[in-house]
This record gives C-alpha cells, sequence and structure tokens, in this order.
C-alpha cells in the first residue's frame, strides 16, 4: 500500500522548533489544518520534500550510533525498513530514476573508503570527493533489492555505497555534531583502552587502527555480527561480493582472530 | 451512596463532554459507571489512588547510573524489586500491616542493595556491556530464602537474598571476636546458643548463566514449572534450567542465513502461566506467536500468529515502527495476554488470532506528532504494561510522567502523574487530561506542552493489593488505592 495522495498524508513540521516552549507556532498538523486556508497550503512543503527529508533524517540515524556501545538492532532494524519502504515509493513513483541519470560514474576503486575515513575532518572529506548525494544511495539500496548484481554492479555498489553515506553525513545540516559525536567517540575509545591494565592484549591492539571497529560499527549498524572488520559493512550493501579488496581485509581479521584465540587460551 | 452517584455521574458527564467521542459511546460508558456503581462491581472507577512513598534522589540532576531500568514485585507483593542503570538491583520490603493504622497498608522500605551487574568490555568487537539490568523475574518462594533472576545485555545471574537474624555465641575455641583461645586455658565446656543480632540481609548470586546470547536480551521468564526459564534477545530465544549453567537450548532462532534480508527482530517473550509447553513472543513487525515447546525441539514454526490486518487509514511511514511491541504480558488466568505497541494497548484472547478483542488507546494525541518523535528518538521507546492482580485493569506508562489505568469492565480509563508535587501520604490524585487540538481547557495540559524526557517505561501492580509501582527517570512512586 503507498500514499497516492497528493496532499501529504502525514504531517510536517518545523523539527526544530517542535518542543520549543514558548513558541506558538502555528502547527501544520492534521488534516483538518491542512484543508485549511490558503497561507496555510502555501506554507507546507511538497510531498516529495517531506519524504526526501525523512529519508536523509533516516539515514543519518542509521549511521550515528553509539562508539562504545553496541547499536540498538531492533531501532537500526526500524529505521532501516523505514528508508526500504521509502525507497520503494520512490521507486514506484520513478523519482529515482530521475535522479539516477543525473549522477557521474564515480567507480574508481581508489575511492573506496579506507578505515580510518572517520577520522578525517569534514573539510577533508569535502575536498577530496564530489558529493552526488544520496542518489547512488538509493540506487545500490534498490540494486540490492530487486536484483541479484553482477559482480561489477555490486563492486561499484560497495565502492560508492560507504562513500556516500560519508558524503551524506557531513551533507547534513548538523554535520558539525556528527563530527563532534564521531571525534567524542573516539576519544572514549582511546580513552577506555589507555586505563585498562597493560597487557599483551592492550599491546595487540595498540597498534590496530582503533578506526577499524568505528567504520565496523558505522556501515554494520544494524547488522550486529560477530565477525569483524569493515569488509563485512561493505557486504550490507552490496549482494554477496568476493572483491579483491574484501579478501585482503579477511585474511588480515583470521590472522587478528587468530592471534586473540591464542591470548584468550593462554 | 446517593452522594456518590450524583457526583459519578457529573464527573462523567464533564468528562464525555470533553472527549470527541460520538454520544453512542458515551451512552455505553454511561450505562457501564452506572452498573458499577450499583452493583459495586469495584472496577477501576472506584479506585481512588493515593500517594504513597516516593524513593530515589530529589534533585533534577539525574545520574545516569540511577536511572530505573525494570520494576517487579514478587509473588506475594511483599517484596519490590527495582533495577537501575548502574547495574544496581534494590529490594523494598512491605512492613507488616500496622493495627492500629488501619487506613494505610503497610511502607515499603529498603531490604536489601546489591550490585548485580559490572561494566563488561568486549574485546573482540571493542564495545562496552551494558551493567545496565534489563529485567528482574522473581522466582516463587520456597523456603525462607527469596530468588530472583536478574540480567542485563548478556549475562543472566540467579541471585539468592538470605536473612540472617541470629549468630552463634560461647564457641569453646574461639573468643567473641574470632581469635583463636590457647587451648590450654579452657577449664570447662560449653555448648554454643544462637543469639539474635540485627536482621542482616545478604545477597550471593548463585548462578550465572552467561554466553548464550550474541545480541540483547530483553526479556527472562520463569516457566510454570519452576525449575525452566527462558531468555531472549533480539534474534534468538533460549531455555535454561536454573540448576544448569554451562548449557542452554535455543528454541527459537530467527536470524536470517544473509543478515542482509533481517527485517524483524524478537522484541519480548514470555512464558505461558499455567502450560509448562507454551510461551509467546512479540516482533518488532507488530505479530505475536505462540509455539509449543512439544511440537519440535526449534519452535521457528508457530503454533498460532496473532496479527492485527492494518488499518489503511492510518498508513504511514512510521506504521511500522509505531506497531512494533515493546511489551507482552500474560493476564493471571492464562485466557488472555496484553500487548503494547507504541501508541496503544491491545489485549488479545489467546482462541482468537485474526484481531484483539479490547484495544486501548494511549496516547493517540501522538499520532499526529509522529515524524517529530522520529526524529528525537521517542518513537522507539519501549513501554511496558501490567496487569491488576484480578486481570480487570491494565496500566502503562507515558510521557510528561503521565500512566494511564484502563478499566476493562466498565471501559473506563483514567490518566495519572507521577510527580513530587502529591507527595502527601494519602493525597488523592487528581486525573490528567491531555488537550490534543483547538481550546486548552483549564487544568489540561496541551500536547506540546509534554516534557517528553519524563518518561514512564516501567510499572508494576501488586499481586493481590491494589498498590502499584511507577517508574520515572530516577524515582520509584508508590500508589495506594484510599481506604475508607
Amino acid at each position: 500500500m503507498f500514499l497516492t495522495s497528493v496532499v501529504p498524508q502525514w504531517p510536517f513540521y518545523n523539527l526544530d522548533t517542535m518542543f520549543v516552549r514558548g513558541l506558538k507556532r502555528k502547527c501544520i498538523d492534521g488534516e483538518e489544518d491542512i484543508e485549511g486556508t490558503l497561507a496555510g497550503i502555501k506554507a507546507i512543503p511538497s510531498y516529495n520534500l517531506q519524504r526526501q527529508s525523512l529519508l536523509d533524517m533516516s539515514l543519518v540515524k542509521l549511521q550515528l550510533c553509539h562508539m562504545l556501545v553496541e547499536p540498538n538492532l531492533c531501532r537500526s532494524v526500524l529505521i532501516a525498513n523505514t528508508v526500504r519502504q521509502i525507497q520503494e515509493e520512490m521507486t514506484q513513483d520513478g523519482t529515482w530514476q530521475m535522479i539516477n541519470t543525473q549522477s557521474t560514474g564515480q567507480t574508481s576503486l581508489d575511492r573506496l573508503v579506507s578505515t580510518d575515513i572517520l577520522c578525517r575532518s569534514s573539510r577533508e572529506q569535502a575536498e577530496g570527493k564530489q558529493v552526488p548525494g544520496y542518489s547512488n544511495f538509493n540506487k545500490d539500496f534498490e540494486d540490492d533489492q530487486t536484483q541479484d548484481s553482477s559482480e561489477t554492479m555490486s563492486t561499484a555498489s560497495s565502492v560508492q555505497a560507504p562513500r556516500n553515506l560519508q558524503s551524506n553525513v557531513w551533507e547534513m545540516e548538523n554535520a558539525q555534531e556528527n563530527r563532534g559525536n564521531f571525534q567524542k567517540s573516539l576519544d572514549q575509545i582511546f580513552e577506555t583502552l589507555e586505563n585498562k591494565s597493560p597487557n599483551s592484549v592492550e599491546d595487540l591492539f595498540s597498534e590496530v587502527d582503533n578506526s577499524y571497529y568505528d567504520l565496523d560499527t558505522m556501515l554494520t549498524g544494524m547488522m550486529s555480527n560477530t565477525k569483524m572488520g569493515h569488509c563485512d559493512g561493505l557486504e550490507t550493501f552490496s549482494s554477496p561480493t568476493t572483491t579483491t579488496s574484501n579478501s585482503n581485509c579477511k585474511s588480515d581479521l583470521n590472522e587478528l582472530d587468530h592471534i586473540v584465540e591464542i591470548l584468550v587460551e593462554s | 451512596m446517593q452522594k456518590k452517584w450524583v457526583v459519578f455521574f457529573c464527573v462523567f458527564w464533564w468528562q464525555g463532554s470533553n472527549d470527541s467521542l460520538p454520544s453512542a459511546e458515551a451512552v455505553m460508558f454511561l450505562k457501564f459507571s452506572l452498573r458499577s456503581v450499583f452493583y459495586g462491581a469495584g472496577g477501576g472507577n472506584d479506585i481512588q489512588w493515593c500517594f504513597s512513598q516516593v524513593k530515589g534522589a530529589v534533585d533534577d540532576d539525574v545520574a545516569e547510573a540511577d536511572i530505573i531500568s525494570t520494576v517487579e514485585f514478587n509473588h506475594s507483593g511483599e517484596l519490590l524489586a527495582t533495577g537501575d542503570k548502574g547495574g544496581r538491583v534494590v529490594i523494598f520490603q512491605q512492613e507488616q500491616e500496622n493495627k492500629t493504622q488501619s487506613h494505610s497498608r503497610g511502607e515499603y522500605n529498603v531490604y536489601s542493595t546489591f550490585q548485580s551487574h559490572e561494566p563488561e568490555f568486549d574485546y573482540l568487537k571493542s564495545l562496552e556491556i551494558e551493567e545496565k539490568i534489563n529485567k528482574i523475574r522473581w522466582l516463587p518462594q520456597k523456603n525462607a530464602a527469596q530468588f530472583l533472576l536478574s540480567t542485563n545485555d548478556k549475562t543472566i545471574k540467579l541471585w539468592k537474598i538470605s536473612e540472617r537474624d541470629k549468630r552463634p555465641e560461647g564457641y569453646n575455641l574461639k573468643e567473641e571476636d574470632g581469635r583463636y583461645r590457647d587451648p590450654t586455658t579452657v577449664t570447662t565446656l560449653r555448648v554454643p546458643v544462637f543469639r539474635p543480632m540485627d536482621l542482616m540481609v545478604e545477597a550471593s548470586p548463585r548462578r550465572i548463566f552467561a554466553n548464550a546470547h550474541t545480541y540483547h536480551i530483553n526479556s527472562i521468564s520463569i516457566n510454570s514449572d519452576y525449575e525452566t526459564y527462558l531468555s531472549a534477545d533480539d534474534l534468538r530465544i533460549n531455555l535454561w534450567h536454573l540448576e544448569i549453567t554451562d548449557r542452554s537450548f535455543n528454541i527459537v532462532d530467527i536470524k536470517p542465513a544473509n543478515m542482509e534480508e533481517l527485517t524483524e527482530v524478537i522484541t519480548a517473550a514470555e512464558f505461558h502461566p499455567n502450560s509448562c509447553n507454551t510461551f509467546v513472543y512479540s516482533s518488532s513487525k507488530g505479530t505475536i506467536r505462540l509455539c509449543d515447546m512439544r511440537a519440535s525441539a526449534l519452535c521457528d514454526r508457530h503454533s498460532k500468529l496473532f496479527e492485527e490486518p492494518e488499518d489503511p487509514s492510518n498508513r504511514s511511514f512510521f506504521s511500522e515502527i509505531i506497531s512494533s511491541i515493546s511489551d507482552v504480558k500474560f493476564s493471571h488466568s492464562g485466557r488472555y495476554m496484553m500487548t503494547r505497541d507504541y501508541l496503544s494497548v491491545k489485549i488479545w484472547d489467546l482462541n482468537m488470532e485474526n484481531r484483539p478483542v479490547e484495544t486501548y488507546q494511549v496516547h493517540e494525541y501522538l499520532r499526529s506528532k509522529l515524524c517529530s518523535l522520529y526524529e528525537n528518538d521517542c518513537i522507539f521507546d519501549k513501554f511496558e504494561c501490567c496487569w491488576n492482580g484480578s486481570d480487570s485493569i491494565v496500566m502503562t506508562g507515558s510521557y510528561n510522567n503521565f500512566f494511564r489505568m484502563f478499566d476493562r469492565n466498565t471501559k473506563r480509563d483514567i490518566t495519572l502523574e507521577a510527580s513530587r508535587e502529591n507527595n502527601k501520604p494519602r493525597t488523592v490524585l487528581k486525573p490528567r487530561k491531555v488537550c490534543a487540538s483547538g481550546k486548552r481547557k483549564k487544568d489540561e495540559i496541551s500536547v506540546d506542552s509534554l516534557d517528553f524526557n519524563k518518561k514512564i517505561l516501567h510499572t508494576a501492580w501488586h499481586p493481590k493489593e491494589n498498590i502499584i509501582a511507577v517508574a520515572t527517570t530516577n524515582n520509584l512512586y508508590i500508589f495506594q488505592d484510599k481506604m475508607n
């Protein structure tokens, strides 16, 4: 079932002022208001815009997860389902197709997001990459859902999706805040690791780039799994892949697993 | 009696005229209300709730560790346990009823406090395991000691709470302070005797059930055989024996082979109160599955599926999120079960799968605010619900420290507030009302003035009496009905 009427079925608020006390803003809510004055109708953003902002908000939510504590799987699944629902509707509308034609091919494997991407400031991000917006993410989801992608397609998807997530994040109005959150979370991780009493486990992890795990939790936010590494993160946005980039990561991970296993048993 | 009737009628009429109810329903309300007044059904409409006690810090600055995360009465109602985000369990005990103070029931005072869970660090995933107590469940009392199960995200512990009020005195070889006496100085022998001492309550962990859950545990439920219990996380449910900690049986597994296909998680699970082979689990898609453990070892195929078809007129992008069930509770009789989703409470008859028999709107005025509630994550709040001892009234929490009660017989509902403003004992709580739209009447609160940081997620009802425990963020309120 999809919302077919032109008039938005769900109301849109100026989200910033929703809970500000004392601000008596005429809320554009409820169907009775929408069908009200002409001024009221003009003030309501278009349905597409509302849907778009909901999609953006959902994507941001999927990415912003607590770095120290495992993200809530239920919440992540619900948000992802909402995103999927919007995607499907946009497909039906033909909206995404329009946007898809605008996208340029940024399939260079060099742009594969590296493990320390989150450590960089947003400025570096913006300079280094183009910003096609959410469109490619949509496309990837679309590919994900509707086709058994060929390997080339999935490679492209896997390359683009994480990078575009990054672009999306930094694009957001509250990018400042996001950056702060990431930085703060990274600091927390460092602090925690430092505070532990020195032992062989800590020595082991001190050599590993801590952002390794950040990316893991970020990309696999909803996919709480027992494996670690950003390779799994990439997998979530594409059909099962067997790209060379993944295999390199996996061998590193196996080594790590092996070492930890030894330590745990000793 | 006459005066009561007049007052009641007026109160009802005032309420009826303010609600946007069709008149037919108002007439039904009147019918039920009058019936209960005249025939004394003793339902919720006759209960006047009074403030009894409040526990916890007074200041508004809430320490994160003090946030209450679970509340549970034991089977007799004498003990009330709370768990908090800091991993502590605090147990309150009801005072023995004072014969001279016939107008109030015994107060609850701190009986025992202990640290149940400590924060852990998962080195493999580089993630913290929170010590927050997700659930506490009491075992029925079999001897002098009390037992409860408490769980955080990953580990369940069985705690024994025992009293010590006597100690042996008069050892021959030991002094009173414990030092050993020189045997050569012993000239006579005596038999040690027990002498009373100040009551000491000790809590000790008897079993630790660990390493069985990859995902976060959201529910534990003790079976009616009092030997086994289940623990449920987002994707799996395990069956344990209370005596055995190194083994558990997986009875439900909804993890897809490919995690990308994951669209549904388990949100709550509970054993049937009477049938030891039956349990239910709810999902994030608003379905409840009833499973029979006799059917197969892995209960992936449900025996019954409870699902209400979606109302197409209410459909929105948030439909799925608000249909996600946050709590499921069987009635004491075992005939019904109650589910809580974001906006409503539904009562299901176990014999009817296609729709609930009763639906109560908790805060329908939030339906038009879903977008904002999604933005600030409030839409993901998990509210719990509970039955009263006779299964006639159900209770659940809301925002602004409001909580709601629905009387199933009279169909009346009431909104009350847990706040320190009404903290004189035996003060009757004033019913509250939220104004959905339009003109706000006196004493009503508009939706925009609601404080969404003050949420009541956890409530509990005494198994026998009209005593309720309501947890705000960091305070525990105890209310009881006015005894005449």
